[in-house]
């Protein structure tokens, strides 16, 4: 049995300030070459003050905070809304609850409120994760 | 206004080679310091076939498409307007290193909001592995800055 409840609440972690070199090695990583993340000429011809974050960098590092918690093989369904942009020098911060135990195809699913926020509280990611259990 | 005719295009599937290189730098990226990640021996210690891809690596799948973000070219959207709205994963299996995954995606919504000043298209995908075994599931919005 485990011992997750409604209400436990998954380990938070906290990033490196995002920086230019970060946003550039993850375009590289991840296959995403819009420039408007790494080049910083492109990204104010597009309207932009400077380059910004990848909405799904902050997606990454929810899904390391989901899976340092429990295996990746218990994760069922991991979904997130991109709230507000997140910009150069932000230390983003993941943390997140158990809000209910449901049961699925015979598996017991924590359902799980999760997000990252910014230094001064902002949100910038907010979603829900299943995760196996049982 | 984007084309809402294309609601239902299916894109030309494709296939991907997941390279356990690109996912070490993937890894390494996000700063994740789980071994299973990196290390074929701590991933089957813990379970795994071999190096599982990270959980949000799907949409890496995703951006391997031999033209790069094809609903650029469909609806004639300049890569300068576009932001992430929203991104769900499922998860009915695993993405290994040296696994060949094959992307298949549809266009299933495109609407707008404030008057137009806002676009969005709804994308869904699925990920089948070289075995046939569907993998992943993905939806995603992209948001149109009119």
């Amino acid at each position: 049995m485990s011992d997750i409840q409604v209400g436990s609440e998954i380990p938070s972690l906290t990033l490196p300030a995002i920086s230019r070199g970060t946003l550039a090695l993850y375009a590289g990583a991840s296959g995403d070459h819009n420039p408007i993340h790494i080049d910083i000429d492109f990204a104010k011809k597009a309207g932009m003050d400077d380059v910004f974050a990848q909405g799904m960098l902050s997606m990454a590092y929810l899904g390391r905070f989901l899976t340092a918690w429990q295996p990746q093989s218990q994760l069922r369904k991991f979904t997130t809304r991109f709230a507000t942009i997140t910009n150069l020098y932000d230390v983003i911060t993941c943390s997140g609850k158990v809000v209910e135990l449901i049961e699925q195809n015979g598996e017991t699913l924590a359902r799980c409120e999760i997000q990252a926020c910014r230094e001064d509280g902002v949100q910038t990611l907010a979603g829900e994760a299943l995760i196996a259990v049982s | 206004m984007l084309d809402k005719t294309k609601i239902g295009y299916e894109f030309n599937p494709f296939t991907v080679d997941i390279e356990k290189g690109r996912l070490c730098f993937f890894a390494d990226v996000i700063g994740e310091t789980n071994p299973i990640y990196k290390d074929e021996t701590a991933a089957r210690a813990a379970g795994y076939k071999t190096i599982p891809a990270p959980a949000t690596f799907m949409m890496s799948v995703e951006l391997g498409s031999p033209d790069f973000l094809p609903v650029l070219t469909l609806l004639e959207m300049d890569i300068g307007r576009i932001l992430h709205g929203s991104q769900e994963f499922e998860y009915p299996g695993i993405i290994y290193a040296g696994d060949k995954i094959t992307s298949v995606s549809k266009i299933i919504d495109i609407f707008d909001k404030k008057g137009g000043a806002l676009e969005f298209v709804v994308i869904e995908s699925s990920y089948t592995n070289q075995d046939g075994e569907l993998v992943g599931k993905a939806r995603q919005t992209v948001v149109y800055r009119n």
